[in-house]
């Protein structure tokens, strides 16, 4: 090995900590860059491959009884490649040894077996051939502990009937499964079964008919003008407007999921690689200086200026080496974490876990660019350096008298307390670096500690201020208000109240969203629609109401006109004024006033869902048991379960997001003040021991040493509050979807919890460069030459 | 040896009207003003004079670590007056020994790597082993330099200096922070270098008494040659009285 190189090995060793210090920052880095993007494109690749095998289609129509003869046209317009119909039904499902209902999205299979889309693939078991067979979704059977021959009840049309489990598989249009007016998976109490095509056309009364309808369309032909095609064609049966893949429910899902992931990727590794940028170019600036006269006699023995440069580029490269492999250890392990949250929300037939070779070999480019950028300054400046002026001593430090020594002057300040001012003013830039370090550490936990209130925002306002109810009974079709009352007397019923969602498309312009109306009765208790405030907001009798996110995808402000198209019934058509905008962060929302509704439609009294509030939640079994056979209910949604299973996945989530963004945290702060700490020690080593010598303490000297940094570390405070203050906004804004939206919560706790960590981090790095005061040699400091 | 003293003997630098002014702030220092002077192959040259008369700096100059503000020199009839950084490099990397005051060692390296320092990058150099033999250290060859004392510290840097083999070797004020008993094994060592390899040494001193073991006494004052004695009556370092 060269002399040279056995310098560099043990530079570093004596260096380590500092290093390791750093290494850690830049490591955090790589750790998230594998995580975001290598998930992210994980994610993407998986579905593509996925989409691509099974064949998942790029147009999705539904109909209520469109004829068979159809089809015909459907193939024929122009860039259509390939369409399947299917007949698809909601339905109940009386799982035995449970009392709670389930719902069922059953599923015709083609006569031939051979479904040309959104091709299920079979996991266990064989496909159903006849009346009485059934295949279900794998995660399904496996929530409710089925086996091949197991059997459950399903209310086909109001007629229960048994059916026995063949297999079970599963599709790309349920990746993310959600059944209605669900917010989470809950793989037990909803899901997707197939039935032969025979059994669902009897059952449903669609011999010759059908009533969902896909498509594939050729490349690049575009999807837009085919959806037009596919709604004029299917628009006298009933057609809801066709959706692309965009709305495609558990593809859109995937979609935020993806998107999270890359505002993850766009924020937080451009805070550690440029905290590691600042590290280095600090640390390798002082190494530079502390060794002059090595440099001066590495020049004067004929190392050229690329030799020297390229020696400390090398120091860095080692911090760097570490940085990523260590970043690598801990990304891989996130990543396959996050793999694991995966595997258990979203049904993939292969394991999504692999992060692409290509995010590792990047994320080692961009940590080895982080640290050669930060040393690049020192390391030219070294080779700079004219060899004989490396052989001399450096000239001290000038200080100057500014308006800082007349503040100092006039506040009458300690002698020590001016020495830690005056070095903050000798270099403003490094200082003002520091504090811009350990405000990023600041920031980046305000950032990731608001998420919880947020979740308890949107919790309190989705579940326990608008919807009140325990259980939500869907019907297909309406049902007049009789019903009501008939629910009304089952055992345990409390509170009931109708309530219409009616699929409509909402335009303004050229601006156009399908979403579901919903309509309650004035004064509702169970549904209400609470805004942001908290405030509960009556939807007035002549507009319609919106959801904020929904008002502005639509162009749209109180008083402006929207058409409203209705999707189901008569199909017509109305203008309505937008009567009021409200913050809502679940869905697009909007609201008519059901008698305004009902006068509207010209239709009696009606409801499509009940909700119901029970005098036992818990133990309802006799409801629960007789609500199973009630004719037309096709689905019920246990709103208790929701919320208990939304908070149960929610707080042991938050709880891991919350911990690795403390360690984060906590990383940058001891990556910055260790190293700030450290550098002061080295140069004012000389100073500090004079002083010992003339009689200052032991804790004198450490104030000295300590309070520039700690100063730096309070001032830090405000501008990380501010800076976590933006970037949780922006990352609020990134995250928010046509699905859900997240209210932007900032406490004084999560302010004070940021601040605390980071502080308690700062002085504990300090504390650790304090001590090694206890093992400065006095003689030894005063007679070496600097 | 003396007769190397004598002009017909090769001469390895020479120096016209040298000049060196350095500018801190308004200030304008002469550290040189015009200094002619010619140096021989194989002599044993002692620079003599306060401090800020100009010895260091000529030193630098010829040893290719600066750049003159005026003048002309060469080496062994090579102008370096205008030479670029990159030829100065690989000047001083075939031609030049350097010894300091402070011994300038990589406290990291051992006494073996700090001279390896040197071998990695010179043409036809001794080992690292040879050349701290040389200098009578071969039992210290893995002591690091916070090991050694001042006087082995500076043979170390002899070592690393001749390891390479160079027609030059420059002492800057080698024993100046030595006492005078290591101070006499450093001077002595010089001289073996000097009268085994034939190499041509400049030795910088404030040590008046040192002047006794040279071949010539190049006194210098205010940036310039005040006088050239030739010494001729050499005496060893040991009998030197400090």
């Amino acid at each position: 090995m060269q002399a040279l190189d056995i310098k560099l090995l043990r530079d570093f060793r004596r260096l380590w900590l500092q290093g390791a210090a750093i290494a850690l920052v830049l490591a955090a880095g790589v750790a998230v860059i594998l995580m975001s993007v290598g998930m992210s494109r994980a994610l993407n690749d998986t579905r593509t491959a996925y989409y691509d095998q099974n064949r998942f289609a790029h147009v999705f129509a539904s109909a209520r009884r469109a004829p068979e003869s159809l089809l015909s046209e459907l193939r024929a317009i122009p860039g259509v490649a390939e369409i399947e119909a299917q007949v698809r039904n909601y339905a109940v499902l009386d799982i035995p040894g449970r009392a709670k209902p389930a719902t069922g999205l059953l599923i015709s299979r083609p006569e031939d077996g051979m479904p040309r889309l959104n091709v299920p693939l079979l996991r266990s078991g064989r496909w159903p051939l006849a009346a009485g067979e059934v295949v279900v979704n794998e995660p399904f059977a496996t929530a409710n502990g089925f086996e091949l021959g197991d059997p459950f009840s399903v209310n086909l049309n109001g007629r229960k009937q048994v059916l026995t489990i063949t297999g079970t598989a599963l599709s790309p249009e349920f990746i993310y499964t959600i059944g209605p007016g669900a917010l989470i998976p809950q793989n037990e109490t909803f899901g997707i079964l197939w039935l032969p095509a025979e059994v669902m056309d009897a059952a449903f009364g669609m011999t010759g008919a059908f009533n969902t309808v896909a498509l594939t369309v050729l490349p690049r032909v575009s999807v837009e003008p085919i959806k037009d095609q596919v709604k004029l064609l299917l628009d006298p049966y009933g057609a809801t407007t066709p959706l692309g893949r965009d709305l495609q429910q558990s593809n859109a899902f995937l979609d935020a999921e993806i998107t999270q992931l890359e505002v993850l990727a766009y924020v937080l590794p451009p805070v550690f690689l440029g905290i590691t940028v600042f590290l280095v170019n600090m640390v390798m600036g002082r190494i530079v200086q502390l060794e002059r006269s090595e440099i001066g006699l590495l020049k004067a023995v004929g190392y050229t200026d690329y030799e020297i440069c390229l020696h400390y580029l090398m120091l860095a490269g080692l911090i760097a080496l570490i940085g990523v492999g260590v970043g690598w250890i801990a990304g891989t392990w996130l990543a396959h974490s996050m793999a694991q949250i995966y595997a258990k929300y979203y049904d993939f037939p292969f394991l999504v876990f692999g992060v692409p070779w290509s995010v590792y070999a990047w994320s080692a480019v961009l940590g080895l660019a982080a640290t050669s950028v930060g040393a690049l300054r020192s390391a030219l400046g070294a080779a700079r350096l004219a060899p004989a002026v490396a052989m001399s001593p450096p000239a001290p430090p000038r200080y100057k008298r500014n308006l800082m020594d007349r503040i100092v002057a006039y506040l009458r300040l300690s002698q020590p307390s001016r020495m830690i001012l005056r070095s903050l003013m000798r270099w403003p830039l490094r200082a003002s670096m520091t504090m811009f370090g350990m405000s990023l550490a600041v920031s980046v936990l305000v950032a990731s500690n608001f998420f919880p209130d947020s979740m308890d925002e949107i919790i309190d306002t989705g579940f326990y201020q608008s919807n009140r109810q325990d259980v939500l009974l869907l019907f297909d079709p309406d049902v007049p208000l009789a019903a009501m009352e008939e629910v009304a007397r089952l055992p345990d019923v409390l509170q009931v109240e109708p309530q219409q969602y009616q699929p409509v498309t909402l335009s303004r312009g050229s601006h156009e969203k399908q979403v579901s109306l919903s309509s309650m009765p004035n004064g509702a208790d169970l549904a209400r629609i609470v805004d942001g405030d908290g405030n509960i907001i009556t939807p007035d009798p002549f507009g319609v109401l919106l959801s904020d996110r929904l008002a502005k995808s639509l162009r749209a402000e109180v008083g402006d006109m929207v058409q409203v198209r209705f999707e189901s019934g008569r199909r017509e058509v109305f203008d309505l004024p937008v009567s009021g905008v409200i913050t809502q962060y679940f869905g697009l929302a909007a609201y008519v006033d059901l008698n305004a509704l009902n006068r509207l439609l010209r239709q009696s009294d009606r409801a499509t869902s009940i909700n119901v509030t029970l005098a036992n939640p818990d133990a309802a079994d006799e409801f629960e048991t007789r609500i199973k056979d009630f004719p037309r209910l096709v689905g019920t949604i246990n709103m208790t379960e929701n919320r208990k299973s939304f908070l149960e996945t929610l707080s042991s989530n938050i709880l891991v997001m919350t911990t690795v963004y403390a360690i984060l945290g906590t990383i940058i702060t001891v990556g910055v003040a260790y190293n700030a700490t450290r550098v002061q020690l080295s140069e004012r080593a000389r100073e500090l021991a004079s002083l010992r010598i003339l009689g200052f303490s032991q804790g004198e000297v450490a104030y000295i040493l300590a309070g520039e940094v700690l100063l730096l570390a309070l001032i830090a405070q405000p501008v990380g509050w501010m800076i976590g203050a933006l970037i949780a906004r922006a990352m609020t804004e990134g995250f928010s979807s046509d699905l859900y939206s997240m209210p932007l919560v900032l406490t004084g706790a999560t302010y004070a919890k940021a601040s605390l960590i980071v502080l308690a981090a700062a002085s504990g790095s300090v504390a650790l460069v304090a001590l090694r005061l206890t093992r400065l040699d006095l003689i030894s400091v005063m007679k070496t030459r600097e | 040896m003396a007769d190397v003293a004598a002009t017909s003997a090769e001469v390895v630098f020479q120096t016209e009207a040298l000049t060196k002014i350095y500018k801190t702030g308004d200030v304008e220092v002469r550290a040189l003003d015009g200094v002619d002077l010619q140096l021989y192959a194989a002599e044993l040259a002692v620079l003599l004079g306060p401090s800020g008369s100009g010895k260091s700096t000529l030193l630098n100059i010829l040893g290719g670590l600066d750049h003159p503000s005026g003048g002309q020199f060469w080496f062994r009839g090579r102008e370096l007056t205008g030479a670029s950084d990159r030829q100065l490099t690989r000047y001083r990397r075939e031609h030049v020994g350097f010894v300091f005051q402070f011994y300038n060692l990589v406290p990291s390296l051992t006494a073996r790597e700090n001279v390896q320092l040197v071998t990695d990058v010179a043409k036809s150099p001794m080992t690292p082993a040879e050349a701290l033999d040389l200098v009578g250290l071969s039992h210290r060859m893995d002591h690091f330099p916070a090991q050694m004392s001042g006087g082995e510290q500076q043979r170390v840097a002899i070592a690393r200096a001749i390891a390479k083999r160079p027609e030059v070797l420059l002492c800057d004020e080698p024993t100046g922070a030595l006492d005078s008993k290591t101070g006499t094994q450093v001077l002595e060592t010089l001289r073996q270098v000097n009268e085994e390899f034939g190499t041509t040494t400049v030795v910088i001193t404030h040590n008046a008494a040192i002047q006794q073991m040279a071949h010539r006494v190049i006194r210098f004052a205010d940036g310039n040659i005040a006088s050239v004695e030739v010494n001729d009556t050499r005496i060893s370092p040991a009998e030197i009285e400090w």
